[in-house]
């Protein structure tokens, strides 16, 4: 059937099973965004600036397992993508960004709105490509997605001239993808993981560090029945927070910068480590030459080139997480570490890293804490980057998967708002708790425009300090107190809320916190609180950049008493 | 041990691939010393030669990075299995009837060849591994050299089937990979 490229563009998506297109129009999107309105099974979300679009698509993929949509005009459309490209690539999020480029007779020219965004793309995309013409439309689309989604995912983009979508051409339904160079290793080499069986089998202090990649590969219960069947305590990275329950008795936190003591204490002592879907990314290990000193290291990770890159492992597993575990599985044995275990309980009851101390005053910790027990636990927390972000992650227990959706390479603060929105337009009949800082917040505030035109139920909570919190943090600990650059001025976050006309309270006092977040929650439709916070409190535990993870500061005062 | 290092890679013919393969290089703060493209005898790829300096593990770990970029099919570090290696030079030399005849002799030693004269000058052609045409351009310097243009180095591995070898009537496939049998002991992870 002789359809337009706009129309086989469509037809491709839908067969891909895309629901949601976050984006935002311009001119040489015009044929596209004149043939969606025919396709009403794509969801066509519009963001207020195409960074939203990416970071709602990442959220939106990391929360359905599917790939995320975001699409974007020539030009300032597509560079506005970039930093949301970047965020997805550092935490391997299936995104598929599409943009509009100028007519290929343009291309070149300088042309109005034109800009290279394949080549600009080129180190953040798993795979990008400028299709030059209709025919070869199809067949770029299902490779870019399967190409995201196969292996350890990424984002991928397609740059599309006006004039490819606007030329007719036979749609031929491409479904054989042919990509001789793209050879993913999904299953784990049968010795390699041998060794590894023998190695839990034989170790004294073992640890798991669990990542990101059993979230992706879904290993849920592979996870479980490794770390329950050879009794393996589980600590895991950051973005692997909610790949294991948390109020699970071998759960002992996540490690790291921010990370619990009792984890860091884990890994350091311990003499096996099974590292899962993780990278030993500097934020996890603190100085690297000292981490984890006396233990043998087992790393599966699906991606070859994360093995050896950061440290020398001794028993490297290539191979998608869930496939490799449940060959593990077969061959553990079932043993018990009770005295290492109890090890594990002692520094625990030594260095409690979430329990919120007694305080006047509207502590974060306490909100998170409230968040946690109004929801039951049962949300899904968006964050932004920063001190909320660490709070959100130490101070809520994560028992369900994919219940957190941070920027965790990046480090991209805004990603809070639009994430926001793609958690709740992927999992539309879950709550969605968004925990902003004051900072972050205001990088990609327009989106509460786009969440009351989609009319999404989304609980906003920001934490305003007046301060770049983690900023000030290090500016107060590293860089004695010489505070710069780092003071707020702020708006009136209520009445911004407002204006948007969505409806906000703001909290100043603890006794109001928690009617807060009911009332939040009750609301139909999004609702902002101000929380209007301790101004200087910081995120303990803190390892200095550098430092051995076990070199944790921990909050100064003792618990129970008041900081100031 | 910092050395350089041979790498070879099968890529397919698509725009772009030198780009994708000249950032990943500079991405992980690697310096490339030369690369040469050029077609092979299969249609659609292209064979490249890339010549970096780095230690061991380190240009492992970009060999790696590179391997993941989609066009690259194949790609080897061949260092380590002395390859035959040669680049080719032109060099532009300044020649005056009194310096013509020692360059001459000069040219014969290397088994170089001169392919252009004029009144001042030759243009003489060498083929050879990098240190010969080193070493050449180190004693023709003195007579003074106009201009000059490498190719960089190319380079096979002895022996029979190297690791970029395809196997005739066997075209490239995208293969999704299954699961191997368990008792399967396959060549590395």
């Amino acid at each position: 059937m002789i359809k337009t490229g706009a129309e086989i563009l469509c037809e491709c998506l839908i067969k891909e099973g895309v629901e949601v297109i976050f984006g935002f129009p311009g001119g040489v999107l015009l044929p596209l965004y004149d043939t969606l309105p025919h396709y009403p099974q794509l969801r066509h979300i519009l963001v207020r600036h195409e960074q939203g679009a990416a970071h709602a698509a990442d959220a939106y993929a990391r929360v359905t397992g599917k790939v995320g949509v975001c699409l974007a005009t020539s030009g300032p459309g597509a560079t506005n993508l970039v930093t949301g490209i970047a965020n997805a690539y550092l935490d391997s999020v299936p995104l598929l960004s599409i943009t509009g480029q100028v007519p290929t007779h343009f291309i070149g020219k300088d042309a109005f709105q034109e800009i290279d965004i394949t080549g600009i793309t080129v180190p953040i995309t798993k795979y990008n490509q400028l299709v030059l013409n209709v025919d070869g439309l199809a067949r770029a689309v299902h490779e870019a997605i399967y190409v995201a989604m196969t292996g350890r995912p990424g984002p991928v983009l397609l740059d599309i001239p006006r004039d490819v979508f606007q030329a007719r051409t036979e749609y031929i339904c491409a479904d054989k993808i042919d990509l001789p160079g793209f050879k993913p290793k999904l299953f784990g080499h049968p010795s390699q993981i041998k060794k590894a069986a023998e190695l839990i089998a034989s170790a004294e202090r073992p640890v798991i560090v669990a990542g990101h990649g059993v979230n992706i590969a879904q290993a849920h219960a592979e996870l479980k029945e490794l770390a329950e069947n050879a009794q393996l305590p589980v600590v895991t990275t950051f973005l692997g927070i909610a790949c294991f329950p948390e109020s699970h008795v071998l759960s002992y936190g996540w490690l790291g910068m921010h990370g619990m003591g009792y984890a860091n204490k884990a890994v350091h002592n311990a003499d096996l480590l099974i590292a899962i879907g993780m990278r030993f990314d500097d934020r996890a290990t603190g100085g690297v030459s000292t981490f984890a000193p006396q233990a043998r290291i087992v790393h599966i990770d699906v991606d070859a080139a994360e093995i050896g890159k950061n440290l020398t492992v001794d028993v490297p597993i290539v191979g998608d997480v869930k496939n490799v575990l449940h060959a593990l599985n077969k061959q553990l044995v079932k043993r018990d570490h009770i005295g290492w275990l109890s090890q594990l309980d002692d520094w625990r009851a030594q260095h409690p890293a979430t329990e919120v101390r007694d305080h006047e005053g509207v502590l974060p910790q306490y909100i998170i804490r409230q968040i946690h027990e109004a929801t039951k636990g049962d949300t899904i927390i968006v964050t932004g980057v920063g001190q909320a972000q660490m709070w959100a992650a130490q101070y809520f227990f994560y028992d369900k998967p994919n219940s957190f959706v941070s920027s965790g390479g990046l480090g991209t603060m805004g990603f809070e708002l639009p994430g926001a929105i793609g958690a709740k337009v992927g999992c539309p009949h879950e709550t969605v708790w968004c925990i902003a800082g004051d900072g972050g917040f205001q990088m990609t505030v327009q989106e509460l425009a786009t969440m009351v035109q989609e009319d999404l139920d989304i609980n906003i909570a920001v934490f305003n300090n007046g301060w770049l919190g983690m900023v000030r943090q290090w500016q107060e600990l590293i860089y004695n107190k010489r505070y710069f650059g780092t003071k707020l001025y702020n708006p009136d976050f209520v009445k911004i809320a407002e204006a948007y006309g969505m409806k906000g309270v703001r909290v100043s006092k603890k006794m109001d916190v928690r009617p807060a977040i009911h009332k939040a929650m009750d609301h139909k439709g999004p609702f902002l609180i101000e929380f209007v916070v301790e101004p200087e409190e910081n995120v303990y535990p803190f390892v200095p950049p550098g430092k051995t993870i076990v070199e944790f500061l921990e909050m100064p005062s003792p618990l129970g008493s008041l900081k100031k | 041990m910092i050395r350089k290092h041979i790498l070879v890679a099968l890529v397919q013919d698509r725009p772009g691939v030198l780009n994708r393969i000249a950032s990943t290089l500079r991405r992980r703060n690697f310096n490339i010393e030369s690369i040469a493209v050029g077609h092979i005898e299969q249609p659609l790829l292209s064979r490249m030669t890339i010549v970096v300096e780095g230690d061991d593990a380190s240009v492992e770990q970009v060999r790696k990075q590179l391997d993941k970029i989609i066009e690259v099919i194949r790609i080897a570090d061949i260092t380590g299995e002395s390859p035959v290696a040669r680049e080719m030079a032109m060099i532009k030399v300044r020649a005056t009837p009194s310096t013509r005849s020692e360059i001459i002799q000069i040219v014969d030693i290397f088994r170089a060849n001169i392919v252009d004269v004029s009144p001042d000058s030759l243009i003489l052609v060498v083929t050879g591994t990098q240190e010969k045409v080193d070493t050449l351009i180190e004693l023709l310097r003195g007579f003074g050299i106009r201009e000059m243009s490498r190719t960089g180095t190319i380079a096979l591995p002895r022996g029979g089937a190297g690791p970029l070898t395809i196997e005739e009537n066997k075209p490239l496939r995208h293969v999704v990979e299954q699961a191997a049998p368990e008792e399967e002991i396959l060549p590395d992870w």
